[in-house]
């Protein structure tokens, strides 16, 4: 904390002008003194001897010349081991921690550290005396959980640093010094199992970026199928209220095949944390057999917390994911939604009194998503290890209009994109992502070729569905006919999922590639059928077979047994695969 | 602090400003006007100009009339006493009873921590069957009532007002028409629940600022109340007119406007009033039911739009009916398996069958021929409308079940139901 302090000249709600003299720098972190509590704000704007602070909290009872203190330093994350299963708010104070100092409610001044301070970690030094190091390479290890906690040189050091001295094996807080480094110019830096990082920065102490290539298993198949995510990539659910956003993020949070997932609950609901918090702690990580609680974090700021600290929320779950990356893991952030983040841009932005852009969001809207996607990346660490953030943000489009700002800015940056439709979900089908307006850039588990297959029929499927509305089932001819009841069999028995039970919704690669591969087998097949009733009917027992295969533990002998019904359903049809579907299946052995 | 100042600077729409000293933001002052005294807040402060929000609008402010500065907030006094009470927007008694001063609290508090709430997992009983049986309520739940203009949405309102099982009701009125006002408490007063009741009402004639503290007075009681342990309900009516009051305000102080002239900051607005809905562990909660009248029927609107991403889940109200539809109380899954084993699987075959009455309406419509089995369906919608959809239907879970079973004796056969075999074989009536 500097000496520098200041005095309150005026107040617009939640923005609020400070009289200060000395040095202030451009999101600095000061606290506002007022009715005997001291406010967390940060500078947003300099004129003269004026800054102008966001207060991220309800600044009722603030009154002229209550003062002001200046920190000296930026909003930061403390980052260290213990982060693992908490769940925080947007400025990373522990819920609750501060459940137990202030009760029922969120009051406002009371503040908690992130990181526990008196628990203590099993310290292994992993480095030797006399060894140099950048930022961002560790000097030892902590077990957490069920992950080795690597001990980074703090990332805000520049230049190399020999080790002087480093603690033996044994038990440390967080904050005991662990080792003493030197610079250059032999200073000595003590360093700590924690250090803080300022949010609003990128880590970039990686090597080198790479291409996101692996695909993330979500086991929701339509997005590995057909529109799938890369580790390392970024995508976006754009859909209007009730479309099923959040229980599509629910389902990724917990199936996602990655090591640790951060749940950004952003400006939404709290009963939709609750029920997080409630569920997690009982569900076990298919994985490892432990606890899902022990591979998430939760940062939550919902609809009702101070609108400034939304803001926040999003760059602290962010720093935290890079955070884990830098160990070499695999890290899936979950952000829901974006459009509240970009809506308290917009009330501070009206606040300032700054020209608006479209839809009244400030004309630096773009650039502040852009560079949010692209803190995500596939990347070669110090060690030659690789780790990812995977980046997926919900979209909440006023009146489920795609058209508008935020969905646009964001389509631009992102890799993969699942729109959500309400015809989708006003019909019941989950997943409601529409395979007619989604697309993704990255490779998915199923071959390219064969994912075209399938989006194909869907495509034809649609077409002839719209023409019959038109001229009737009479109008059609049989082939098309056919080619409709193909489209719908493929969206009931593929597209959809029953997110609530258990072998359904956990559907793996290998599952996925087995089933597409007899999907090709029957949709690319022609048929012994007479007429449309009898067509229909084929294709009704035919998806009814397959479903109940769906519900089938993989490669169990129901499963088997599940099969071979439908093997003899396309007997009886007297099933011949076209040349097409041949060549495709050929291509894939 | 009670400092008297006497020159007001400037009267702008319901704004003042004056030149003042030691002023806290957000502080209530007391304005003497030759009409009489009415409350401002204080909206911003810059140096030593001070805004204030006149709760009784600018109208006849002189600007040499008093100002006064009371040194708190926006407070409502909180006990017993306020059941069976009528207030506006001020806080001022609307019936003929006493002032109420004592135990004042804060309106407009901190949200309630996270950790601190538990899963909504308890059902309101509402006695209405296309609620309770279609689309439970669940205690804590915040569900709006999307209606248009015309529906009988109050008098929707006044019956579940009645009939739910809540230990307290809170209603807010904003923007409410004086005989609508007049309705509700006379409904309230015969059906007897007026001593379980609280009321804040702002009429359409009332000032606009005093309409935009109805939901925060509201909850602020509601709150407290569940903090006794008491399940309340509280009843909104209707929030499209706190928004517009919202808008109007805010286009008189010269914010941008973001979408069709409403303030940018509408959703954090509106989320922080349904937030507000609550369920303690170890203590009561809070249930909040809000009508939306929808402009022109149209759900893309920014107040039913904003609503819909805060809420969870919602009733339609079209044609006097709630419609089985669109209405969706998203929490109903936590508790439907808990009340009756038939309730879930009754619910979702008759809701089917009524799907496909509605289709045969259109086929006849278009001159189609009708066959048995539309006659069948005909028969069951007719009386699926008349005897469950009907709101005037005052009726027990179980009552609403067993009819349900009842009316689908009456027109189907136990295989066409497409209920599983165990349950009709179980529940089918005897005849």
């Amino acid at each position: 904390m500097t000496e520098n302090k200041g005095k309150v000249v005026s107040i617009n709600g939640n923005l609020v002008s400070v009289e200060f003299e000395g040095a202030v720098s451009m999101n600095e972190i000061c606290f506002v003194k007022a009715e005997g509590t001291a406010l967390k704000s940060e500078v947003i704007r300099i004129r003269g001897n004026i800054a102008q602070v966001q207060v991220y909290e309800m600044t009722s009872g603030i009154k002229c010349g209550d003062e002001v203190e200046f920190t000296g330093d930026m909003l930061s994350a403390q980052l260290g081991p213990g982060l693992l299963g908490q769940i925080y708010d947007g400025l990373q104070n522990p819920l609750p921690i501060l459940a137990e100092k202030a009760g029922w409610f969120l009051e406002r001044g009371v503040y908690a550290d992130g990181l526990d301070p008196d628990k203590k970690w099993e310290f292994t030094p992993t480095a030797k005396i006399g060894d140099t190091f950048r930022a961002g390479e560790y000097i030892g290890t902590v077990p957490e959980g069920f992950f080795t906690h690597k001990i980074f040189i703090p990332f805000y050091l520049h230049g190399t640093y020999k080790l002087k001295s480093i603690a033996s094996k044994g038990e440390y807080t967080v904050n005991e010094p662990i080792a003493v480094i030197t610079d250059e110019r032999g200073r000595e830096i003590s360093v700590s199992m924690s250090f803080n990082w300022p949010v609003k920065r990128a880590i970039r102490c990686y090597d080198e970026r790479l291409a996101p290539v692996e695909t993330m298993e979500t086991k929701v198949r339509s997005i590995d199928s057909f529109f799938p995510v890369a580790k390392g990539g970024t995508y976006c659910t754009p859909g209007p209220f009730g479309a099923g956003k959040t229980v599509l993020q629910h389902t990724t949070s917990k199936y996602a095949d990655v090591d640790i997932v951060i749940i950004a609950a952003c400006g939404e609901r709290a009963g939709e944390v609750v029920e997080t918090i409630t569920e997690f702690p009982e569900l076990t990580d298919p994985k490892t057999g432990r606890s899902l609680m022990e591979r998430t974090i939760i940062i939550c700021n919902t609809s009702s917390m101070p609108v400034a600290s939304r803001e926040a929320s999003v760059y602290t779950s962010v720093t935290l994911a890079e955070y884990y990356r830098q160990m070499g893991l695999n890290v899936l952030l979950l952000a829901d939604s974006t459009s509240r983040w970009a809506q308290a841009l917009r009330e501070m932005s009206g606040r300032l009194e700054e020209i608006p852009g479209e839809e009244a969001f400030p004309a630096y809207l773009e650039s502040y998503i852009a560079a949010f996607y692209e803190r995500a990346g596939f990347v070669r660490l110090p060690d030659g290890s690789t780790g990812s953030v995977t980046i997926g943000g919900t979209v909440s489009p006023a009146g489920g209009n795609f058209e508008e700002p935020v969905t646009q800015a964001t389509l631009k940056v992102v890799g993969a994109f699942h729109g959500l439709s309400r015809e989708r979900s006003d019909a019941r089908k989950y997943p409601a992502i529409d395979p007619l307006i989604s697309w993704s850039k990255y490779g998915g588990v199923i071959d390219a070729e064969k994912a075209r297959f399938c989006k194909n029929i869907l495509q034809q499927g649609d077409e002839i569905g719209s023409m019959m509305k038109v001229v009737g089932e009479e109008g059609t001819t049989l082939s098309d006919y056919i080619t409709y009841l193909k489209e719908e069999m493929l969206d009931a028995v593929y597209l959809q999922q029953n997110s609530f039970d258990l072998v359904e919704a956990n559907c793996g690669t290998a599952r996925q590639r087995y089933v597409t591969d007899k999907l090709i087998r029957v949709l690319g097949s022609e048929y012994a059928l007479a007429d449309k009733d009898e067509a229909r009917s084929f294709f009704n027992r035919m998806r009814q077979r397959f479903i109940n295969w769906n519900y089938a533990e993989f490669e169990s002998d129901s499963f088997k047994d599940a099969e071979r019904k439908i093997d003899a359903l396309y007997e009886e049809f007297q099933g011949k695969t076209t040349n097409d579907a041949e060549l495709l299946l050929k291509d894939g052995e | 602090m009670s400092k008297v100042y006497n020159k007001i600077e400037s009267i702008t729409g319901s704004v003042i400003t004056v030149r003042a000293k030691d002023v806290r933001y957000n502080e209530l002052a007391q304005i003497n006007t030759r009409f009489g005294k009415s409350l401002a807040e204080v909206n911003k402060i810059e140096g030593d100009v001070v805004s204030l929000q006149v709760f009784a609008g600018g109208q006849g402010i002189s600007t040499g009339d008093e100002v006064r500065f009371l040194g708190h907030e926006m407070r409502v006094s909180f006990s017993e006493d306020l059941l069976g009470r009528i207030f506006n927007g001020s806080g001022e008694p609307r019936d003929k009873g006493p002032a109420l001063t004592e135990n004042m609290q804060n309106i407009g508090g901190p949200s309630v921590n996270p950790t601190n709430r538990i899963l909504a997992n308890r059902m309101m009983r509402t006695n209405i069957p296309m609620i309770d049986m279609f689309n439970t309520l669940v205690v804590s739940q915040k569900l709006p009532i999307f209606s248009i203009s015309g529906e009988p949405y109050n008098q929707l309102l006044a019956r579940i007002a009645m009939q739910a099982e809540a230990d307290v009701i809170v209603l807010g009125g904003m923007g409410l028409k004086y005989d609508d006002f007049l309705y509700f408490k006379e409904e309230l007063s015969n059906g007897g629940a007026l001593s379980k009741t609280v009321m804040f009402i702002h009429t359409a004639s009332d000032p606009t600022v005093e309409c935009m503290m109805i939901p925060d007075m509201v909850l602020a009681v509601a709150e407290q109340f569940a903090l006794q342990n008491k399940d309340v309900l509280v009843l909104l009516t209707d929030m499209t007119n706190f928004a517009d009051a919202m808008k109007e305000i805010a286009i008189t102080q010269e914010q941008v406007p973001s979408n069709r002239g409403y303030p940018g900051d509408l959703y954090s607005q509106l989320a922080s009033r349904y937030e507000k809905a609550v369920d303690f562990a170890d203590s009561g909660s809070v249930t909040v039911l809000a009508v939306t009248t929808m402009p022109g029927d149209d759900v893309t609107h920014p107040v039913p739009d904003n609503t819909g991403y805060i809420t969870e889940g919602q009733y339609y109200l079209k044609g006097g009916r709630i419609e089985p539809f669109g209405s969706l109380s998203r929490l109903k899954q936590n508790v439907n398996s808990k009340t009756r084993k038939d309730h879930r699987a009754l619910m979702d075959a008759m809701i089917r069958l009524y799907a496909s009455y509605k289709e045969t309406i259109e086929k006849k419509n278009m001159g189609f021929s009708m066959n048995r089995w539309d006659e069948k369906l005909l028969r069951y919608g007719e009386l699926f409308e008349n005897k469950l959809m009907d709101l005037s239907v005052n009726l027990s879970l179980e009552g609403a079940l067993d009819l349900g079973w009842e009316i689908l004796s009456d027109c189907f056969d136990k295989d066409e139901t497409g209920i599983k075999s165990d349950l009709t074989d179980e529940f089918w009536p005897v005849k």
